[in-house]
């Protein structure tokens, strides 16, 4: 492959790729010369594939041909869109129409009316991008995609990520070109250590930093790694990226093993993402027969393939060290550091490791310029952050916004609230090593530092949104479950230290906790903090203590009072139908699974206490609002 | 060995061609024991001493760093697994809309807790971390099949479908 052959190849996919980028009067010109009248995408993340998008995908192909447009019609697979509560998405440009929770039957109607007629099918329509005056506007125009900036995410939902051209057509493997051609490693180093990015896997140490740590230091073998191990319950934009745009990640450890002197690459990634590994498996591939990968890449004379590893399910291997002793074919056990892995990592060689998020920003940082991407961000934060939003939020998914966005512009605009009218209680950030964030600081801007103030953490990038109904002290043991579960056991403040944590905040919840606990708590959570060999342990306390920080009160209900505020914590619950209001209609009876609820027709019904396993089924089944639980 | 499986070793002769092909694979390559095990994993279902015990002769490492391997990642089973494999994602996002009830709905439908396999070998339950379906939650997967926004009055449907 030459400069000329990729020019090539971009400038006869340009047009293409760029009619789903602009839309209007400019999209529905230029996609006259692209010899498609549409562009048909639908969405093949996981979360829309879960939900039967590749039926979808299926009926629109049979349809078309069945119609006989099928050569009119450009159908494009492409990675997540983001928006994971809605799907399957489909979104038809060169207007930019998004439909929503589309189905077999739907799609048959979109290619009949849509495609055909030219009448957009507005009931299948994502409902907020329909006006009140009838007007309909296109994705980017929502709440949801407005206030985003997409950087790791450009191609996401945009390109083919099985089509290595698609890639190419949007400026793939011109950083790389540049590197090789035009730049020391030195000042490949450099670039990214002036462009301010940080780690997107969690502490957020400097790339640059990094870069230049296994530049300089000794020994003719390095490897360049990818951590994509991405363990956070409830973060899923590693494997969105890998998804949807698997070069992206490619040729930025390209770049880097040019910058840091490597031959070999490996890739560690989940198990449990199997369209992650193929998609990559198919990129790799795709980029070893353009001669982008493997010997003498783009005629430089530089030589680096990569590896897939596969995890096997161990939160552990997400920490570094642990990482590269998995890679090795070991326990995944965490090494003391120093010697860091830039000096000393895999198989014993300085090792560069970098999490998938963070390779993402590389290729951009190379061809835009380190300024451009210093401009965008906070002081110390700079560029964006994906964050997975999950939990009590109306639009569950991914988004990337500029570092320094406030929580509430998240939650409130771009999240679109908290569904079926309930109050925002927190925001948990960081996963299992990080804390949640209450209401009264929903307005800090969110980069590195500040999480760190509130006590929690930027770490990966989920961000659950919890309501009214969640008992604080019930996620917290559901965290310490987590990591004690997870804890490889090596180190014993960890060990131990996570188990008995755990311990304590049962006793709370089964309304046995003494005062005198939380001290228990503190002090356990700071010999743990100061003690363990890895950032498992010393952050396993963090949900602990943040919520302990900002809930206090709800721990001491659940101690003193013995009560939890929010009806989960099931020992602390009573159930009970209020006589008055119960119609007899027996349809709680007939529900409760364990024959807990007995009466007559038409009388009120009782509750015996003594079988209820306290499943609240009844309250979700009574039409009447007759049941309590307190 | 700590966990026995109930269930006596029946591997087959093709089982075990595969398996030396794979050994023949993996046995020069660095960090060669973990992919290893995944693929014999995908030959037996699961990972019994015996097969061990050959992965660690074909491999010339010894039968406790074997089991060192296959114990400490949640993937790897000693024990077999019911002919459907149900999974109910316990992540962080699923957990908050309820998946713990899910789970529990699951358990009492079919009479046995998560990690184990119903007597007449047809279903096993384990939990999860995060499928990566947050956009369903609560989600629960049977073998390769995705269930979302599950309510558990929905569970016990579901698992009857699977016994038609």
């Amino acid at each position: 492959m030459t400069i000329e052959e990729l020019n090539k190849i971009k400038a006869a996919k340009a047009d293409i790729v760029k009619v789903r980028t602009i839309i209007a009067e400019e999209g529905e010109k230029l996609s006259k010369v692209t010899g498609y009248r549409k562009q048909v995408l639908v969405c093949g993340g996981t979360g829309c594939q879960s939900s039967h998008s590749m039926e979808v995908l299926d009926a629109l192909n049979a349809e078309l041909a069945a119609k006989g447009i099928a050569d009119e019609i450009l159908v494009v697979r492409t990675g997540c869109f983001g928006l994971c509560s809605l799907g399957p998405i489909v979104i038809v440009y060169p207007e930019g129409t998004f439909y929503a929770q589309a189905t077999p039957e739907g799609i048959k109607r979109i290619v009949d009316e849509h495609l055909i007629e030219g009448k957009i099918c507005r009931d299948l329509l994502y409902q907020e991008t329909v006006h009140e005056d009838g007007s309909i506007i296109s994705l980017s125009e929502t709440n949801f995609y407005k206030k985003q900036m997409r950087i790791a995410l450009r191609n996401c939902g945009v390109i083919d990520p099985e089509d290595i051209e698609e890639y190419i057509a949007t400026d793939g493997y011109q950083a790389l070109y540049k590197v090789l051609t035009s730049m020391t490693p030195d000042e490949v180093c450099q670039t990214v250590l002036d462009s301010g990015l940080r780690g997107r896997g969690g502490a957020g140490f400097p790339t640059g930093r990094k870069w230049m740590f296994t530049k300089d230091a000794p020994g003719d073998i390095k490897y360049v790694a990818c951590n994509a191990d991405e363990g956070d319950p409830g973060a899923f934009m590693d494997r969105s990226i890998l998804e949807g745009d698997p070069h992206a990640v490619i040729e930025a450890m390209i770049i880097a093993s040019f910058a840091v002197g490597s031959h070999q690459g490996y890739v560690y990634v989940r198990a449990e993402y199997p369209v992650a590994v193929h998609r990559l498996r198919i990129a790799l591939d795709q980029a070893r027969k353009y001669g982008l990968l493997g010997k003498n890449i783009l005629g430089s004379g530089h030589d680096f393939d990569i590896e897939i590893r596969l995890g096997a399910g161990a939160f552990v291997c997400g920490e570094e060290t642990a990482l590269l002793t998995s890679i090795e074919g070991h326990r995944g056990e965490p090494r003391p550091r120093p010697p860091f892995p830039a000096v000393k990592g895999l198989f014993g060689k300085p090792t560069l490791l970098n999490n998938v998020e963070t390779y993402a920003n590389i290729a951009q940082i190379i061809r835009n310029g380190a300024e451009w991407y210093s401009a965008i961000g906070t002081e110390k934060s700079k560029g964006t952050k994906v964050f997975a939003l999950g939990g009590k939020i109306t639009n569950v998914g991914l988004v990337e916004v500029p570092m320094g966005t406030t929580l509430r512009e998240i939650i409130e605009e771009i999240g679109g609230g908290i569904p079926d009218g309930k109050a925002f209680k927190a925001a948990q950030t960081g996963g299992p090593s990080g804390g949640c964030i209450p209401a009264e600081h929903i307005d800090t801007p969110i980069d590195y530092e500040s999480l760190s103030a509130l006590g929690s953490m930027m770490g990966s990038g989920g961000l659950i949104v919890m309501d009214e109904d969640n008992c604080m002290v019930d996620v917290s043991k559901f965290y310490l479950n987590f990591t004690a579960d997870e804890s490889c056991g090596k180190c014993t403040p960890c060990r131990v230290g996570t188990r008995k944590l755990l311990q304590l905040l049962e006793k709370i919840t089964e309304g046995k906790g003494e005062p005198e606990d939380l001290d228990k708590i503190r002090d356990l959570a700071t010999h743990m903090k100061l003690s363990s060999l890895c950032a498992l342990g010393q952050s396993a306390p963090n949900p602990v203590l943040s919520t302990l920080q900002y809930f206090g009160d709800e721990y001491l209900a659940h101690i003193n009072d013995k009560k939890c505020p929010s009806g989960v914590c099931k020992s602390l619950l009573q159930y009970e139908i209020i006589a008055d209001k119960c119609k007899g209609c027996t349809l709680c009876a007939r529900k409760c699974p364990v024959s807990a609820i007995s009466g007559t027709v038409k009388e009120p019904h009782v509750i015996d206490t003594g079988k209820c396993i306290k499943c609240g089924v009844c309250i979700s089944n009574c039409k009447f609002g007759a049941i309590i639980r307190k | 060995m700590t966990e026995k499986s109930v269930i006596p070793f029946q591997g087959t002769p093709e089982q075990e061609a595969q398996l030396k092909e794979v050994i023949a694979r993996y046995h020069d390559q660095p960090g060669g024991l973990m992919p290893a095990l995944q693929e014999a994993q995908g030959i037996y279902g699961y990972l019994p001493v015996e097969v061990q015990r050959m992965i660690a002769d074909g491999m010339n490492v010894s039968l406790s760093e074997v089991f060192g391997v296959a114990t400490f990642y949640s993937q790897f089973s000693l024990t077999p697994k019911g002919k459907h494999r149900i999974s109910v994602c316990l992540g962080t996002a699923c957990y908050v809309k309820g998946s713990d009830k899910i789970l529990e709905a699951v358990e009492e439908k079919l009479g046995i807790k998560s990690g184990e396999c119903t007597p007449d070998g047809m279903f096993s339950i384990d939990s999860c971390r995060c499928v990566g379906a947050c956009g369903l939650a609560p989600v629960m997967l049977v073998d390769d099949d995705v269930y979302g926004k599950l309510k558990p009055e929905q569970v016990a449907a579901i698992i009857d479908s699977y016994t038609e």
